[in-house]
């Protein structure tokens, strides 16, 4: 291949808020730059995962290499990076947005800006990209593109009144956005001879080459032998392969330089070596400095995952073994629960990255889970100067030894229009926010900030969000620190045993609610045995909450006839059939859907 | 010589009772119940002709089942059969005694055989009834279920109290020594003093065995549609009225023996235990079911799958019963060879039924192994839970392990 001229490369992303079209852009541009008949093209291309397009959000960073004739008669190299959609993925999308030069603002041209809108737009411009905005979904009878032009204007403070017109899904006005790229994105800077400076954005695992890093140089040269080494993790390899992105395809190519998007394969086993935001420089001849922002990511949410048939134990270690390969955020360790037995305590991201996990584990591995109630890292403070960080509610010390506790704060932004902002700022209220400030966008529509307790949000808050909004507000938040907290574990007996797997950490003046309704729900759940049980939720030994199984009155068949022994049999075998799918805690047999069903307590 | 048991299955009723989900079907108009209280005609005179020749064709079908299976049981003796339904006393003069006639030509009938044949009241004449006794059939099962006319009306009965009773009064006139009568209780609207007052009338015309069911609302049938219409016992009632049932019965001198079934001293019938017992017996008509030498199969309950399999019988007279049994291999039939382990199952599920339970030394005349070495986990548990108890011989339910039966049944399925 051709040496490439630096000044024709193009590496850029799409920043939007969900639904606003991102992934339909991305498969019109590589539709339109002909490296896909349309015939070839599966609806997002960039969306590899099954459950990516069943969602419709990216989950992983995708990258794809084009190639542009350009109206100045000029071929250009477009690197196209899909960055992750969800806020769970705030630090990749961070990295991501970071290998490149220029972003694509995508709005829709109905809703105009929205939570994720800001919030991606800002990380964009903080990263010092050139951002030039799109207005999409012209074609929808309710599009309002001179509204959202002032919006763009008026909000983010950037030129919108030359911004392409486009329908995505319908392919219009896609030109007029590749021009836009030549023009208003820069090319790439930095020198093929400095030493190698290499970011990388994101990195997967193939059984066959490895790990398969992918990243933007910054500065210098890499290709086949070049011994690397990985500024953060201290990793050390060498290069076997190199090359760059087709769609679904890796294309091995003979050298990377600076301002190239592109891989690199070194026979690495595990993507830990690999880290995200992670600068690769050669051995031999180092950068001065690494990249700045790397981080190493932390699990935010924890929850307990066991297989629903024990004997599965060694399956889901496997499973959960394999999935890590490719996902560097994904915490497990071993553990066991009194209730549920053999298992692991899991972290993740958000509870978006746990359900991921957990769908992949039951669809891809075909693990039936049981799932405890996700929760947060709690700082605990001892009496003798120690302290935890607590992932596990039943490894709370003794209150008498606890000094303090602390739990995760969020900082969140909240758009709404003005006509809901009533029962948002209720919701808040009630998930213990801290109100910040309310900011105007337009008359219709304000930017409510809270402050809020991360296990306030991390599981059912985003729906409520929506159900009193209409559906009309958008969320973002990022960790702003820790906090000090009046915190109590609640704790769950069953017949008079704690049942360990339905403990958890809650606010004190919540305590009371939450365990009467999770009292209520077991008592859904739990089936009549021959005897009463009691379901009572204890705080420090005390009992809040109480509710009663009552035993079993009558379970019998009054009239049988001879021809009905075969039914007869089956019914008493499907009755037995029940009690296998069963936990027994004590002399109780617990459904497994009770551990489940506790974790959505606000359904109503 | 091996025991044997005939059940005959006569599916036709005058109208279907409102809680009914068996195999059966109505013959008479709807409207003709109103008029009848006044009338005291018997349903029997407004069968149309064209259902009297459909019930005749299906008679004769079943001649021609007992017939010419016969060769299968030579080796059998007969020692009860059993007209069920549906309703056998719908039947006209001379099918029953045309049926009994074929078994007693055709089997080894045992002198001694229990012979019964369910009637309901309103479908029954003194003529029947002195073709009854004409054909040797020495017991009658009679469908009360309460002595409240509300009470008859509200589950769809077409009779009256008073019809029974007539009824009963001409049966006992006639000889009949040996009567049954099927009580329900939990009925719609019943309360505890209304279903005493049944049992104290039912027991006031000392019958010799009573059959006391609890009414099951099963999915797909009227009552159950009309569920929401009445108040039914909650099961705290419906338990007391199970247990006044045994004290007050066995005040009167009957003692229990199976789950819902009494009787005097000398008088548990014997076709029902032969279910519970596991004997041999076998079924003729409409989905009919049998089990025989450990083997379970099921008539055809479509009419014409049924007619079909009867007439193919008779092609393949010539060549023995194989063809009958190679029959009953496809599909149709659900034929079922029970394992050793499926046995010991239902010997324990069906056994429990009986009040005396399960003996041990049956358990290991059946299968050489010993109860306690093969259930003795579960046994011990369930005595430990109170529902079970040890015996002289063996295991049997105790009082809360009736409540709870089919819990305390479902233990002994294997995994």
């Amino acid at each position: 291949m051709a040496a490439i001229d630096q000044s024709r490369i193009r590496n850029f992303c799409i920043v939007a808020h969900i639904d606003h079209g991102k992934s339909t852009l991305a498969d019109r541009i590589i539709e339109k730059t002909g490296l896909l008949t349309s015939r070839e093209m599966q609806d997002q291309v960039l969306d590899n995962m099954e459950l990516e397009r069943e969602r419709g959000i990216t989950i992983k960073a995708q990258t794809v290499r084009i190639v542009y004739n350009a109206k100045d008669g000029n071929e250009y190299i477009f690197n196209l990076i899909d960055t992750p959609g969800h806020v769970d993925f705030n630090y990749e999308v961070s990295r991501a947005l970071a290998a490149c030069d220029g972003a694509i603002l995508v709005v829709d041209a109905a809703q105009g800006i929205e939570a994720q809108t800001l919030a991606n737009v800002y990380l964009a411009l903080d990263h010092d990209l050139d951002v030039f905005p799109v207005i999409n979904k012209i074609d929808l009878p309710s599009a309002d593109p001179e509204r959202v032009k002032n919006e763009i204007e008026d909000v983010i403070g950037i030129e919108a009144q030359d911004a392409p017109l486009i329908s995505a899904k319908n392919g219009l006005g896609i030109d007029e956005v590749l021009e836009a790229v030549v023009e208003k994105i820069p090319a790439p800077g930095g020198s093929p001879d400095n030493p190698l400076q290499a970011l990388i954005f994101d990195s997967v695992y193939d059984p066959y080459k490895g790990v398969i890093v992918f990243c933007r140089l910054m500065e210098g040269r890499v290709s086949k032998g070049t011994s690397i080494k990985m500024m953060a993790t201290g990793a050390t390899a060498e290069v076997v392969e190199v090359g760059y992105f087709g769609p679904g395809q890796f294309i091995p190519c003979d050298e990377l330089s600076a301002g190239m998007v592109g891989y690199l394969t070194a026979s690495i086993k595990n993507v830990k070596d690999t880290a995200v935001g992670d600068t690769v420089t050669d051995l031999n001849r180092p950068c001065a400095a690494p990249l700045p922002g790397y981080k190493k990511v932390n699990s935010m949410v924890y929850c307990g995952m066991y297989p629903a048939d024990g004997a599965r134990y060694p399956d889901l270690r496997d499973a959960l073994e394999k999935l890590k390969l490719n996902d560097a955020s994904l915490n497990y360790e071993p553990e066991t629960s009194v209730a549920l037995g053999f298992g692991f305590r899991c972290g993740f991201l958000g509870l978006l990255h746990l359900e991921i996990i957990q769908e992949r584990l039951e669809r891809e591995y075909n693990l039936d889970l049981v799932t405890t109630a996700p929760g947060v890292i709690y700082r605990v403070h001892k009496t003798d100067g120690e302290t935890i960080e607590l992932t596990n509610p039943s490894n709370l010390p003794d209150p008498s030894q606890i000094a303090c506790m602390e739990e995760p704060v969020v900082s969140a932004e909240i758009m709404v229009t003005t006509e809901f902002i009533g029962p948002i700022m209720q919701l808040c209220q009630e998930r213990r926010g801290r109100y910040v400030s309310t900011e105007y966008i337009e008359a219709s529509r304000a930017l409510l900030k809270y402050e809020l307790p991360l296990n306030e949000i991390i599981y059912d808050f985003f729906d409520a969000l929506k159900s009193r909004s209409r559906g009309y507000a958008s969320f973002d938040y990022e960790l702003k620190g820790y906090e000090e907290s009046r915190l109590v574990k609640l704790d769950i007996l069953i017949n008079h045993e704690e049942v360990d797997a339905l403990s958890f950490i809650v606010h004190a003046d919540s305590a009371y609610e939450r365990g009467r309704k999770m009292c209520e729900k077991l008592k859904e759940e739990i089936p009549r045995h021959l005897f009463e049980i009691p379901i009572q939720a204890a705080v420090g030994g005390k009992i809040i909450a109480r509710e009663t199984v009552k035993a079993m009155r009558k379970d019998v068949l009054a009239k049988c006839y001879g021809g009905d022994i075969t039914r007869k049999k089956k019914l008493l075998e499907k009755q037995k059939e029940g009690k296998k799918r069963m936990r027994q805690i004590g002399s109780v047999e617990i459904p497994q859907s009770a551990f489940m069903s506790v974790l959505k307590l606000d359904d109503k | 010589m091996e025991n044997l048991s005939i059940y005959i299955h006569i599916p036709f009723c005058v109208r279907k009772c409102l809680y009914c989900d068996f195999l059966s079907f109505p013959v008479c108009e709807e409207e003709d119940a109103s008029e009848k209280k006044y009338l005291g005609k018997s349903y029997v005179n407004q069968i149309t002709d064209k259902t009297a020749a459909q019930i005749d064709s299906y008679v004769n079908l079943i001649q021609k089942e007992i017939t010419r299976t016969a060769p299968e049981y030579e080796k059998y003796r007969v020692i009860s059969v059993f007209l069920g339904g549906g309703t056998p006393s719908l039947l006209p003069v001379g099918a029953v005694s045309g049926l009994i006639g074929s078994i007693r030509s055709r089997y080894r009938l045992a002198e001694d055989a229990e012979i019964t044949v369910e009637m309901n009241p309103d479908t029954v004449t003194e003529e029947k009834l002195r073709e009854y006794i004409t054909c040797g059939i020495n017991r009658l099962s009679i469908g009360l279920q309460s002595a409240d006319d509300a009470e008859l009306s509200r589950i769809g009965r077409i009779h009256d109290y008073g019809s029974f009773e007539r009824v009963y009064e001409t049966a006992r006139r006639l000889g009949f020594g040996n009567i049954n009568i099927d009580v329900m209780s939990a009925l719609p609207d019943q309360r505890i003093a209304d279903y005493e007052r049944t049992l104290r009338r039912v027991t006031a015309l000392s019958p010799e065995h009573i059959s006391a069911y609890s009414l099951t609302l099963e999915e797909n049938t009227p009552l159950y549609e009309r569920r929401e219409a009445f108040r039914f016992p909650t099961d705290e009632e419906e338990r007391e009225m199970y247990a006044l049932t045994g004290e007050y019965l066995a005040s009167c001198g009957y003692h229990r023996y199976e789950i819902s079934n009494y009787a005097r001293d000398g008088y548990e019938c014997r076709h029902n235990k032969v279910y519970w017992q596991r004997g041999n017996y076998v079924g003729f008509g409409l989905g009919a079911s049998s089990m025989t030498e450990n083997v379970r199969w099921t008539n055809p309950a479509h009419m014409g799958k049924y007619r079909d399999y009867v007439e193919e019988i008779g092609h393949s007279a010539g060549s023995g019963s194989g063809a009958v049994i190679r029959e009953r291999e496809t599909e149709s039939f659900a034929l079922q060879r029970l394992t050793a382990a499926e046995q010991m199952e239902e010997f324990m599920f069906l056994g429990l039924r009986m009040m005396g339970g399960v003996s041990g030394q049956a358990f290991r005349d059946a299968f050489g192994t010993g109860m306690e070495e093969t259930y003795g986990g579960v046994i011990e548990k369930l005595c430990g839970q109170g529902v079970l108890m040890r015996d002289r011989d063996g295991v049997r339910l105790t009082k809360r392990g009736i409540d709870v039966s089919n819990y305390v049944m479902s233990q002994f399925l294997f995994d």
